[in-house]
């Protein structure tokens, strides 16, 4: 009897349990660059920048239901094309015992390693966002999520394509000649209504995770054509087969990890393959502190030898991440992208601190050596050599 | 039917004391262990808030706000548990999954909600600092009984109670501890006090828990409990509140999944 009042009571609890509201969330972002290898083309030395997003969180039948709205916009001081709004999310999760769906526009992120995001096919890049190349647009798409025994297969269904952003010629780093999106084509007859297909299945055995994938569809990276009565690159973006894979195997402190592709259908080019390899070590506690230390390396490949087209072609990635685990939570990851052939050589710093409850700064820096910048040895790297630059941002969060 | 549970535990601490003069110290620890094991089991499933209080020897505070939700192992597999920040505002959103197991390394997860990555957390991290706070990964993840080797020290007298005190040394190699000496009620096997000592043997952290409640008429849980770091003089508290057991929550919200939804 006492049980069953106590389990009658706990059920009264859980269902006067306020329903989760609407819940506004935001962030806003001011951030500077300073290009220290002089003003460039563009003629500016520095430039100033700003972003608001905002999220709206709800959440109803018990978490069963949850709905997302990631509006983003961020003005720029020099380049109109950086400029820009995205919805990120406008998302509705429904979850069951064995599956879930997501049906609406988001986000996804596929893969292990740090150096490339190779299998990560999903979304196309905010290119005018950052150096990096992580940040993503939003895509429309209806995704199915199967969880079982045997793992999880997600099945994707993507309508609408978005395009490639790209700086424009007041932009840094910006190509010689402006891309202009409205010229792009299309090797789908559809263009930019092609619906697309992707489907993932990730499971662990043990220590071991593995994720194959296939995506097929307009791929996300354009091949940029000259169209020299305009004056301009034309995007093209053509219809491609690319199958993933991405393994990870911890053991003890060591962290190994590869991902993988095939990538085919490009009517200019013959099939593509791709991967990176390498490993993450994290020793805790380094100098008697409450500091970790973690290693990263990673080498990574592509059989495209065109220097033009890719500058990965064979490149080692060293670098290390040091996480003071203090209050402020201040994080510092610095690496090196090396090409031993060409001597072409990538420095990213990236350290970021709290202050207060509400506040965040990061300073990052990109610094390009040795990149042959005459017009005889063109590289992709080639806009980036007077491009080194260090970026000071303070975040708002409200 | 009381009188009966009553005399069944009368019956089984009449025998423990009798086995007592046989008994080893390190069987006595561990039988210690594995009673306390025993009467946590069978709650099913909690969600739990918590505000952190981080303190430095200068006297600065922090504050950090997150909920936990907790599944119960079915036999012979760990519990699971879902861990989600909502302050600072900075890292709000972000997710922890933890699958514990007796036998080997804990599977650990970290979502990170503006790359909506979900990055495998190395196990050997685990002696590494929880959110910057005087708590290790390994002070926070569920204790299970196999994880230790045991020595009962002495009985001892904490607060109006008696209290066993018991060593433990940690199993793992890469555990940040050599021993914790670990002060436990006898009248409900709660945890009131544990010393830890570090890799050279010093008293590195003493953690209190006091404020016990319990819950579902079975389930003690601390209210409070203070990190004090001996050799840093920084201190954590954590505060526990909303304790809610059987919430209905299932092997579907301890995926990877359910780490990307976590809000």
């Amino acid at each position: 009897m006492g049980f069953r009042l106590a389990t009658v009571g706990t059920a009264l609890l859980a269902c006067s349990m306020p329903v989760t509201a609407w819940e506004w969330r935001g962030e806003a972002g001011l951030e500077g660059r300073y290009f220290t290898a002089g003003p460039g083309a563009a003629d500016y030395w520095h430039n100033g920048s700003a972003y608001l997003q905002g999220q709206l969180l709800h959440e109803w039948n018990d978490r069963r239901d949850l709905f997302t709205f990631t509006p983003f916009y961020r003005i720029d001081e020099n380049d109109d094309q950086r400029t820009h709004g995205d919805i990120r999310e406008l998302m509705w999760i429904h979850v069951a015992d064995q599956w879930e769906s997501r049906i609406g526009i988001g986000k996804v992120f596929w893969g292990v390693t740090e150096g490339r995001h190779l299998v990560d096919i999903i979304n196309q890049t905010d290119a005018v966002e950052q150096q990096d190349m992580e940040s993503k647009l939003g895509q429309p798409m209806i995704n199915l999520s199967v969880v079982r025994d045997w793992g999880t297969l997600d099945f994707y269904l993507l309508p609408g394509f978005r395009e490639r952003t790209y700086g424009g010629v007041d932009g840094r780093p910006s190509l010689p000649l402006p891309v202009e999106s409205d010229a792009a084509r299309y090797a789908s007859s559809a263009e930019d209504k092609r619906i697309d297909g992707a489907v993932r299945w990730q499971q662990m055995f043990g220590s071991l995770q593995i994720a194959l994938s296939h995506f097929s569809g307009t791929g996300r990276e354009p091949l940029l054509f000259v169209n020299l009565f305009e004056f301009q690159f034309e995007p093209y973006y053509p219809v491609i087969e690319q199958s993933g894979m991405e393994l990870q195997y911890l053991l003890g402190g060591w962290l190994f990890k590869a991902e993988a592709i095939r990538r085919s259908g490009n009517r200019f080019e013959r099939a593509m393959h791709a991967a990176d390899v390498g490993f993450e070590f994290t020793q805790p506690g380094v100098f008697g502190s409450g500091l970790d230390l973690g290693w990263i390396a990673e080498y990574l490949w592509e059989d495209r030898d065109e220097r033009f087209v890719s500058p990965f072609a064979s490149d080692v990635l060293v670098g290390n991440r040091l996480t003071f685990n203090d209050i402020a939570s201040t994080e510092l990851l610095w690496g090196l992208i090396w090409d031993p052939d060409s001597g072409d050589r990538i420095y990213t710093l990236e350290s970021s601190r709290r202050f207060g409850s509400q506040w965040r700064a990061t300073l990052e820096g990109q610094f390009y050596s040795r990149i042959d910048a005459s017009p005889g040895v063109p590289s992709p790297l080639s806009v980036f050599a007077d491009e080194d630059m260090i970026q000071l941002e303070v975040i708002r969060y409200f | 039917m009381y009188r009966l549970i009553g005399m069944v535990i009368a019956v089984a601490v009449l025998s423990s004391g009798v086995m007592a003069q046989t008994q080893t110290p390190e069987q006595k620890g561990m039988d210690i262990a594995r009673e306390a094991d025993r009467r946590g089991e069978g709650f099913g499933d909690f969600e739990a808030s918590m505000k952190m209080v981080l303190s430095s020897r200068r006297g600065d505070r922090s504050e950090r706000e997150l909920r936990v939700r907790t599944l119960e192992g079915k036999k012979g597999e760990g519990d699971k548990s879902l861990t989600i920040f909502d302050t600072p505002a900075d890292v709000r959103g972000t997710a922890l999954l933890s699958w514990s197991h007796a036998d080997r390394d804990d599977d650990q997860w970290l979502y990170l909600p503006a790359l909506k990555r979900v990055k495998t957390i190395a196990s050997r991290s685990q002696s590494g600092a929880f959110m910057g706070s005087e708590f290790a990964f390994e002070d926070m993840r569920a204790q299970e009984v196999d994880k230790y080797t045991y020595k009962y020290l002495r009985d001892e007298p904490c607060g109006d109670l008696t209290c066993f005190v018991f060593e433990r040394y940690p199993q793992d190699k890469y555990s940040g501890y050599t021993r914790q000496v670990v002060w436990m009620d006898q009248a409900e096997y709660r945890v009131h006090k544990i010393d830890y000592y570090d890799r050279k043997q010093s008293l590195l952290k003493t953690l209190s828990a006091t404020d016990h409640q319990q819950y579902l008429e079975r389930f003690w849980q601390p209210g409070r409990m203070e990190m004090v770091n001996h050799q840093t003089g920084k201190t954590t508290e954590l505060l526990w509140s909303d304790y809610r057991f059987n919430t209905g929550l299932g092997e579907s919200d301890f995926t990877q999944n359910s780490l990307m939804r976590a809000r």
